[in-house]
C-alpha cells in the first residue's frame, strides 16, 4: 500500500438486507463527525447519493447474497476494497431470510408472487463469508453501533479490535444480571450466543434470542437438551429458538435440523 | 456474646451510616438475593428461602418473618474489591508526548451486611491472591481497606451447600466484626451476638439488649448442629488435590464436555475466582486511549490465547483447567482450597454440572 496521504475512503455496500445495519452508523451521532473527519465516506446510499470511486480502504457489507446478482456484484466490492467487514446477522450468517433455506423457494415464490416467474433468486440465503474472504464480522441484529466505531477505530489505529467472541453468560455476571434460566426457567440461548449487546434481553427478565449468532466452540446438543428436560420446552419449542435471526449459521441450523422428527 | 433486637441490629446500620459507611447487604431483586446498597434493615428481605439444585434457583415465602432463611444468590461480595470492569488508565497524546492518567483507586468505608460463613472464606482467599501476595492489585487493596462485616452464621443450608466438607461453614469463627446467629421468628426474632474486633464490640455494647443467656446459647448451638448436618452436598476432599493432580487423561473430562457450555457461569458466580483480562481502546483520531480490566474466565478460549492459538480449545480441556486449579493445583499456589462449599457453580451452571459430582467421578475411578 502506498503511504496514507490522504483520508481512508469508506464505502457501505447493501445486498438483501433491511438497511438497519447502515443506520446503525448513521445512529452514532456522537461519533459521526469524528467519523466522517477521520475517514471519506466514499459510497453510504442510506446516507449520500453522492460515490466516490474505488478502490476502497474499508467496505462495510450489510445483507445477505440470494440472488445470482448479488453473488457477481461481492466478488467486484472484494477487488475494490482492502479489508472487508461484513456487518449485521443477513451478513454474517444469512439473516432471517435464510429461514427459506428449510424450504422450498419456488413453492414460496408461487405462494407471495403473482407473478413469480419475474423472480429470480436463489435457493439459498448466504452469508458474504460463503462467497468472498472476510476481515472481520460484526455480529448483531442490528450491529452494535459502538462495535462499528469500534473496528473503524482499530483500523485506523492499526490495531486489532476488541470483539468478544465467548458467550452472553459474560455480560450478565459482569452486569450483575439474575439469570433467567437457573432462576426463572426461562430458556435463554445466551450460553451459545456470543457476547456483544451487553446482555440488552437477559437484563430485561427475556431470554436471550442468539442476535449475535454462535459464540466460539458453543455446545447446542447439551444445551437444547437442558430446554426440554428441565425447561418444559417442546422440540418444535427448541426448533424455533435455534431457527431465529440467525438460523442458517452452521450449529444452529445443526441443532434446528436435529430437532426435525 | 450478646442477644440483639430487631431495633439494635437497625441501630448498629445507623451508626455505622453515620460513620460514613456505604452499607451493602442482600436484596430481592428478579426472583433472586442480590447484593446492593441498603438503606435501612427495613430493606432486608424477610420471609424467604431458596431452593437450589443443579441449575436451579427458585425463591419461595417461608410465611413467617425471619430474616435469614435464604443462602446465597449468584452475587458474591468480590464484585465490591475485584471489580467486574475496572478503567486502570488513560493515555493522551499531547503533540509528540504520552500522557497517562491512572485511574486513582476508589476508597471510602464499606460496610457489609449478611455475609456467610463460606464467604468470609472467600474474602480471605481473595486477600491472599490480590492483596498479600508478591503482586499486590492497589484497586483490590484501596477498595477492602476497613471493610466492616456484619456476618451471619448459617440455620438454613441452601441445596447446593457443602460449607461442611470444606471447613469454612455453617459458622463463622473468624474475619467478621460481628457475626449474628438468628434465632426464633414472628415477633420473637433475636440474634446472638459475636465481636470480632473492638468496632464491633463497640457497636454491640451500644445497641444489645444485654449479654445472651444460657437458654439462647443452647438454642443457637442446636440451629447451628442441625444446620451442619443438613447440607445439600457434600465432597470427600481426603486426598483429593493428590487425586485430581494425576487426573490428567482421565475420561471424565471428556464425558464432562459433552455437558460443559464453557459459558463461564461457574467461575464468574464463583466468589474465589479472580481471572481478568485487560482491554485498550482508542478513539478514532488515536488520541486518547484507555485501558481496562474486566473479569475474564478460564472457560474463554481468548483466555489461554498464546502466539499460534488458543491452549484450551476444548471445553473438556477448559473444565478441567478450572476444577483442578480450584480443588488441586490452589493449594501449591495458595497454600489451601481455592473452593469454600459456597455451591455457586452447582446452582448457576444453566446445565447444572456439579462441582462435587465430577470431582468425586474424576476420583473415585482415578488411574494410578
Amino acid at each position: 500500500m502506498p503511504l496514507r496521504t490522504t483520508k481512508p475512503k469508506l464505502a457501505v455496500w447493501k445486498f438483501s438486507s433491511c438497511d438497519g445495519c447502515q443506520l446503525s452508523l448513521l445512529d452514532c451521532e456522537d461519533e459521526l463527525l469524528a467519523v466522517a473527519g477521520a475517514i471519506e465516506i466514499a459510497n453510504f446510499p442510506e446516507a449520500s447519493r453522492a460515490v466516490v470511486r474505488g478502490p476502497y480502504n474499508v467496505s462495510l457489507v450489510e445483507g445477505s447474497i440470494t440472488t445470482p446478482e448479488e453473488a457477481e456484484r461481492i466478488h467486484k466490492i472484494r477487488r475494490n476494497s482492502r479489508i472487508v467487514v461484513a456487518i449485521g446477522a443477513c451478513a454474517t450468517s444469512g439473516g432471517l431470510q435464510a429461514l427459506r433455506n428449510f424450504q422450498d423457494v419456488d413453492e414460496l415464490s408461487r405462494l407471495v408472487y403473482a407473478h413469480p416467474e419475474y423472480i429470480e433468486s436463489l435457493n439459498n440465503s448466504t452469508p458474504i463469508g460463503d462467497h468472498i474472504f472476510v476481515d472481520h464480522e460484526l455480529r448483531g441484529c442490528p450491529v452494535d453501533k459502538a462495535h462499528l466505531v469500534e473496528v473503524l477505530s482499530a483500523f485506523l489505529n492499526g490495531r486489532k479490535p476488541n470483539l468478544p467472541n465467548h458467550a452472553v453468560c459474560v455480560e450478565c455476571k459482569r452486569a450483575g444480571v439474575v439469570c433467567v434460566m437457573a432462576a426463572h426457567g426461562t430458556p435463554c440461548l445466551g450460553p451459545v450466543t456470543q457476547a456483544g449487546c451487553d446482555a440488552l434481553c437477559p437484563r430485561y427478565n427475556r431470554g436471550c434470542f442468539g442476535c449475535f449468532g454462535p459464540r466460539e466452540n458453543p455446545n447446542t446438543a447439551h444445551l437444547a437438551t437442558w430446554y426440554l428436560d428441565q425447561c418444559g420446552q417442546t422440540p418444535e419449542e427448541v426448533i424455533r429458538l435455534f431457527r431465529g435471526i440467525n438460523a442458517n449459521a452452521d450449529p444452529f441450523r445443526r441443532e434446528s435440523l436435529r430437532h426435525e422428527s | 456474646m450478646f442477644i440483639l433486637e430487631p431495633d439494635g441490629f437497625e441501630k448498629i446500620l445507623d451508626s455505622l451510616r453515620e460513620k460514613g459507611y456505604r452499607i451493602t447487604g442482600p436484596k430481592l431483586r428478579d426472583g433472586a438475593i442480590v447484593l446492593d446498597t441498603i438503606d435501612s434493615a427495613a430493606s432486608l428481605p424477610r420471609g424467604v428461602r431458596d431452593h437450589q439444585g443443579p441449575g436451579r434457583y427458585r425463591l419461595e415465602e417461608t410465611g413467617d418473618d425471619s430474616w435469614f432463611s435464604y443462602t446465597l444468590g449468584s452475587d458474591s461480595w468480590k464484585k465490591l474489591f475485584f471489580h467486574p470492569i475496572k478503567p486502570l488508565f488513560k493515555t493522551t497524546r499531547d503533540g509528540g508526548l504520552l500522557q497517562i492518567e491512572p485511574e486513582p483507586p476508589r476508597e471510602g468505608l464499606k460496610a457489609l451486611i449478611g455475609v456467610r460463613p463460606c464467604e468470609l472464606q472467600a474474602l480471605a482467599i481473595q486477600d491472599k491472591v490480590l492483596a498479600e501476595g508478591e503482586f499486590v492489585d492497589r484497586h483490590y487493596v484501596a477498595s477492602r481497606k476497613g471493610t466492616f462485616i456484619v456476618a451471619v452464621n448459617c440455620t438454613v443450608p441452601g441445596g447446593t451447600c457443602f460449607c461442611v466438607s470444606m471447613g469454612t461453614g455453617p459458622v463463622a469463627d473468624r474475619g467478621y466484626d460481628i457475626s449474628l446467629t438468628e434465632l426464633g421468628s414472628n415477633g420473637a426474632t433475636r440474634f446472638v451476638a459475636r465481636a470480632g474486633s473492638p468496632h464491633g464490640e463497640e457497636l454491640l455494647a451500644a445497641a444489645s439488649s444485654g449479654k445472651a443467656g444460657e437458654s439462647d446459647l443452647q438454642l443457637e448451638a442446636e440451629l447451628l448442629e442441625a444446620a451442619a448436618g443438613n447440607m445439600g452436598r457434600s465432597l470427600d476432599v481426603e486426598g483429593l488435590a493428590a487425586a485430581l493432580a494425576e487426573s490428567g487423561d482421565h475420561p471424565r473430562w471428556e464425558e464432562v464436555a459433552e455437558r460443559c457450555q464453557a459459558c463461564t457461569n461457574c467461575t464468574m458466580a464463583c466468589p474465589t475466582c479472580y481471572c481478568h483480562t485487560v482491554e485498550d481502546s482508542t478513539d478514532l483520531t488515536g488520541s486518547v486511549a484507555d485501558r481496562t480490566r474486566v473479569w475474564d474466565s478460564c472457560f474463554t478460549a481468548d483466555h489461554s490465547y498464546l502466539h499460534g492459538g488458543s491452549v484450551r480449545e476444548t471445553r473438556g480441556a477448559r473444565y478441567r483447567q478450572w476444577l483442578t486449579h480450584k480443588l488441586s493445583s490452589w493449594h501449591d499456589q495458595f497454600g489451601g482450597s481455592g473452593c469454600t462449599g459456597c455451591g455457586r457453580c452447582i446452582t448457576w451452571c444453566p446445565v447444572g454440572i456439579d462441582i462435587t459430582e465430577e470431582a468425586q467421578a474424576v476420583r473415585g475411578t482415578a488411574r494410578g
